[in-house]
């Protein structure tokens, strides 16, 4: 098991370095000039502006600045919004984002269990065919849209949250549903094909045998099993939940990183670009790891073939 | 046979002898016999939401090839007199009367824009007069588009690729699912907005992007299937006899693989329209001032305390698409893989 956490992670380093280092050229490559009026500015205030970014030397040698300020965890100087350091824009924004993730995630994941573990319970009834077909739902209609009927309805129709503002957990909450649906709906669909597999094993019936009332079972033995699996579907999760953070955080005008990200392009922000990309890229590095690990630790059985299948 | 209890009576009179000289005819198979894909159309067809939605993206195709050559008006054309104008069937429709509530009068826009008697735009204009319904049937026609050329890349080079990966092993697939492993941990998202920046944003560079990472899902199946075909004995026997790897893979592994891929291409249609919509939606898509599903969405977000049937009808058209398409792929996996169906 060390050996083969230390064999991901080391290729999970040079994941990233190739990340940073494929990021840096292709900004090099980048159309669009990083200066607001650049047709305005002389070619000496140009050359000034230039040394001052670093900008005049080499392109090795920005390279190599670049990748030793990283290891540092100095992402460079943003261009465009008040020459503030890209790492304390980061820093100053990342809360508001972890925050709804987080709560997403919680809320999804939660209820998709739920809702499937129940499908599966009562397999074959109205309450299975409700259940799939919210998760028909939940995994087909774009967050985006999710999140402009949430702000329609409960914001402004009704005024229940604020419409669009970050202030509190209240101006949370609609951001938070409309980002939990993806996961929710995965979770709900997975859960329901695990328990049905679950339900229909030796051990249940063994459990039942022994006398344990239907609920019980499903508590102590079916949902324990069932999860197992579901553990592996939180990386992809997390990559749907930080794609979906842009648009969510436009719509509700939170002042999260997915916001910033957007901003940032629109902007022609090279540095913010570059270090955004860095920081969801390592975000979802770590993420797979750590789940893989887990996966490992929980489930004895999947740690064997589990690292073979890597080689 | 039965009695007056509703009892099935059975007697020895029941039963009668067969002759013996009917065995080959009762060895007969009397139902036609299908094939594969025979099977599993039936099995389709016995799924109603599936076909629903068959049928369902059929007309919706069938509108979006028909906006290649025409729509109602110019979906491009401004006329800011004409500037959002509510939808309009006819005098008296429910909801497309060409009427709106100003202020808490009830006022038909269509006279204050003195637009000729006749003149109807059936889901309204938006900011700058443009006929809403030519604007949704040019979207459609390119979240569509999006959809097929995903298809594309997934057959083209996600299948190969797989292919090669699983077929030659060793240090070939290590190499080939390393890259893959890089490329999957960069989030999709990123990699479509460093290409959006690199080439000038547009159809061209969302279509690259797709090239880059959409088939990547596709690549690991492909490639897990090929694996355990390799093994299988009719694989064996052609390579034992001499069999081209190239003529094996179009005999033996790709009509075996055809489940696989159809089910495959399927979910990879919906999640490339999303991501056409979703690219548009923040503004870094279809540039305007062309119509996507994205854009429309994005312009009636804006104004969608005054005027919320510009959001309406974009919101819903995408919504019916994704569930359709969701519920169409769900029913081939069933229906071509019908273990999965409990």
């Amino acid at each position: 098991m060390g050996k083969y956490i230390l064999k991901r992670i080391g290729y999970m380093i040079l994941t990233l370095f190739i990340i940073a280092t494929a990021t840096f050229f292709l900004m090099k490559l980048m159309p669009g000039s990083p200066y607001a009026n650049q047709a305005k500015m002389t070619t000496e205030q140009i050359k000034i502006m230039d040394q001052q970014y670093g900008l005049n030397k080499p392109i090795v040698q920005q390279y190599w600045i670049y990748m030793i300020g990283l290891l540092h965890g100095d992402f460079g100087t943003s261009f465009q919004f008040n020459n503030q350091p890209v790492s304390y824009l980061i820093a100053s924004r990342i809360g508001p984002s972890m925050q709804i993730g987080l709560q997403a995630i919680i809320l999804g994941t939660g209820l998709g269990i739920l809702l499937g573990a129940i499908a599966a319970i009562r397999k074959n009834t109205w309450v299975d065919t409700v259940a799939t077909f919210f998760a028909i739902i939940g995994r087909s209609i774009p967050n985006f849209v999710f999140a402009v009927i949430l702000q329609f309805f409960l914001a402004f129709k009704l005024g229940l949250f604020p419409i669009a503002l970050w202030d509190g957990f209240s101006s949370s909450i609609l951001p938070t549903i409309a980002l939990a649906m993806a996961p929710l709906a995965t979770t709900a669909r997975f859960m329901r094909t695990e328990m049905v597999d679950v339900l229909n094993s030796d051990y249940i019936e063994l459990a039942r045998a022994k006398g344990n009332s239907p609920w019980q079972t499903v508590a102590k033995h079916a949902l324990r099993n069932s999860l197992i699996p579901v553990v592996t579907i939180i990386g992809p999760m997390a990559v749907d939940l930080m794609v979906g953070s842009m648009v969510v955080e436009n719509i509700f005008s939170i002042p999260g990183i997915g916001e910033q990200f957007v901003k940032s392009i629109t902007t022609n922000d090279y540095p913010t670009i570059m270090g955004l990309t860095i920081l969801y890229s390592t975000m979802l590095v770590v993420v797979i790891l750590i789940v893989d690990i887990l996966y490992g630790l929980i489930d004895p059985r999947i740690r064997l073939s589990g690292s073979e299948a890597q080689n | 046979m039965t009695d007056h209890s509703g009892k099935i009576q059975i007697k020895p009179a029941s039963f009668k002898p067969v002759a013996a000289a009917n065995v080959d005819e009762q060895e007969k198979i009397s139902a036609p016999s299908l094939t594969f894909v025979q099977d599993a159309l039936r099995r389709l067809r016995k799924n109603r939401a599936a076909t629903v939605s068959l049928w369902l993206l059929l007309i919706i195709i069938m509108i979006s090839v028909v906006s290649i050559w025409w729509t109602p008006s110019n979906p491009n054309a401004q006329n800011v007199a004409y500037a959002n104008l509510p939808p309009k069937i006819g005098q008296g429709i429910p909801g497309f009367s060409g009427q709106a509530n100003v202020g808490g009068r009830i006022v038909d826009k269509y006279a204050q824009a003195k637009v000729p008697k006749g003149t109807y735009f059936i889901l309204g204009t938006d900011y700058l007069g443009r006929d809403l319904f030519s604007r949704l049937m040019k979207g459609v026609a390119l979240s569509l588009l999006i959809g097929m050329l995903a298809t594309l890349f997934d057959l083209v080079i996600g299948v190969p690729y797989g292919l090669i990966s699983g077929w030659h092993g060793g240090r070939t697939d290590t190499i080939m699912q390393r890259i893959i492993e890089i490329i999957s941990s960069i989030p999709n998202l990123v990699i479509v907005i460093l290409m959006l920046l690199l080439f000038t944003p547009g159809l061209g560079s969302i279509v690259m992007a797709m090239g880059l990472t959409g088939w990547i899902t596709m690549a690991r199946l492909v490639r897990a299937e090929t694996l355990t075909l390799k093994s299988q004995e009719y694989v064996l026997a052609a390579r034992t006899l001499g069999e081209s790897p190239i003529k094996i893979a179009i005999k033996h592994l790709i009509p075996n693989l055809s489940s696989t891929i159809i089910i495959q291409t399927m979910f990879s249609i919906p999640t490339a329209i999303f991501f056409e919509a979703f690219l548009s939606f923040i503004g870094i898509g279809i540039p305007a001032p062309n119509a996507s599903l994205g854009t429309l969405l994005a312009d009636g977000q804006k104004t969608f305390r005054f005027l919320p049937y510009q959001m309406w009808y974009p919101a819903a058209v995408i919504s019916i698409i994704m569930i359709a398409f969701n519920l169409l792929a769900d029913g081939l996996r069933d229906a071509f893989d019908p273990k999965t169906q409990e």
